[in-house]
């Protein structure tokens, strides 16, 4: 009998890929954030607010992330940007392999300042994977409840951004605003948090400003 | 390696879970290990899973009784270890460690600025075999 010692990372064939996305990324100066929630929060409808509110300012491109089908792929696509679809065919997450490869098929004349990758909606996996983002953008929406920082520290811990959308449902629901803060202050106490309504436009001009700034910053101009 | 279909079907359930994922990554670095040492009989694996991480346990036992089906495995122990999870204060110097509050200011100087240092550990410490 004989014992091998291995000490090898589970996730290393997925942090290698990222590392060389990581880098790919930064090459074509873009910004790239990976958005994730539970199904539902309001992803792509966000999506579809900052594409308008950016319209004529920023080059936007959206790596689209689902299951099966591609309905928020052809929402996307009418907001005229680019997309590329990712079916995971089951998986619970994006991994850095299939971004590289999506990221591949955009046209290298696209030219982009950012690039949305939306995740499949699920507040566990997605926070294991790097896909060689710049950051981690979480969203939770009010009529989920208060408790999911807790219950999911490590996607809040990880976000550089948490979104709180759907904040016109605020009075209808038992959200805690008071508690949600406090949670995510002990959990994340660097994230920069956004409240907003992807139904009402309510709040997304303080989330674009933030990524104009972040691409600038990215881009050094700050 | 994460890009195939992860499904196990159990009395008509589907089941989709990323440690699914995790444990055919696994066992794929164990059989290509086996070969090139000459291991045809694994019988105990020793993984090293951190409290912050997303993996849990029991799952990943689950896991592997469905995926590692075949004569490498048969009878192999599995053994999981757990990390606390454990974080330095960049401020204070000072480290400190999380029950299951998940609190990352620093209780010694309330400073933001502190990184983990363990629990977010997932890897293969070792395997035994013939």
């Amino acid at each position: 009998m004989v014992q091998i010692k291995l000490e090898s990372n589970i996730l290393g064939s997925n942090e290698l890929l990222a590392r060389k996305n990581r880098s790919d990324f930064k090459n074509q100066g873009m910004l790239v954030l990976n958005l994730m929630s539970s199904p539902g929060a309001g992803k792509t409808t966000l999506l579809e607010r900052t594409i308008e509110a950016l319209n004529g300012q920023l080059r936007l491109g959206v790596i689209e992330g689902d299951l099966y089908t591609d309905q928020d792929a052809q929402r996307i696509e009418k907001k005229g940007v680019q997309v590329i679809q990712i079916n995971t065919e089951g998986t619970c997450h994006l991994d850095a392999g299939m971004v590289g490869k999506a990221f591949k098929d955009l046209p290298e004349s696209s030219n982009l300042d950012i690039i949305f990758i939306e995740n499949v909606g699920n507040l566990v996996c997605p926070a294991e994977f790097d896909l060689g983002e710049d950051y981690k953008v979480v969203v939770l929406s009010t009529a989920e409840g208060n408790d999911k920082p807790l219950k999911y520290p490590l996607i809040f811990h990880q976000s550089r951004a948490v979104i709180l959308n759907k904040i016109d449902l605020l009075p209808y629901t038992d959200f805690s605003l008071e508690r949600f803060h406090k949670d995510l202050e002990n959990i994340n106490p660097t994230a920069q948090t956004f409240m907003l309504s992807g139904r009402t436009g309510q709040g997304i001009r303080e989330w674009t400003d933030w990524l104009l700034e972040e691409v600038n910053r990215k881009k050094g101009k700050i | 390696m994460f890009l195939c279909i992860y499904y196990i079907c159990i009395a008509g359930y589907t089941l989709t879970m990323h440690e699914v994922a995790l444990m055919s990554s696994i066992l794929d670095t164990l059989r290509e290990s086996a070969v090139q040492n000459g291991i045809s009989n694994i019988t105990q694996i020793k993984l090293v899973v951190g409290k912050f991480s997303m993996a849990l346990p029991d799952s990943l036992l689950f896991a592997f009784e469905a995926l590692g089906q075949e004569e490498l495995f048969m009878g192999a122990v599995l053994e999981i270890e757990e990390r606390d999870i454990n974080c330095i204060c960049h401020d204070c110097r000072q480290s400190f460690s999380l029950d299951n509050d998940y609190y990352f200011i620093c209780p010694n100087c309330t400073g933001h600025n502190t990184e983990i240092i363990s629990g977010r550990e997932l890897y293969i410490d070792y395997y035994e075999g013939d």
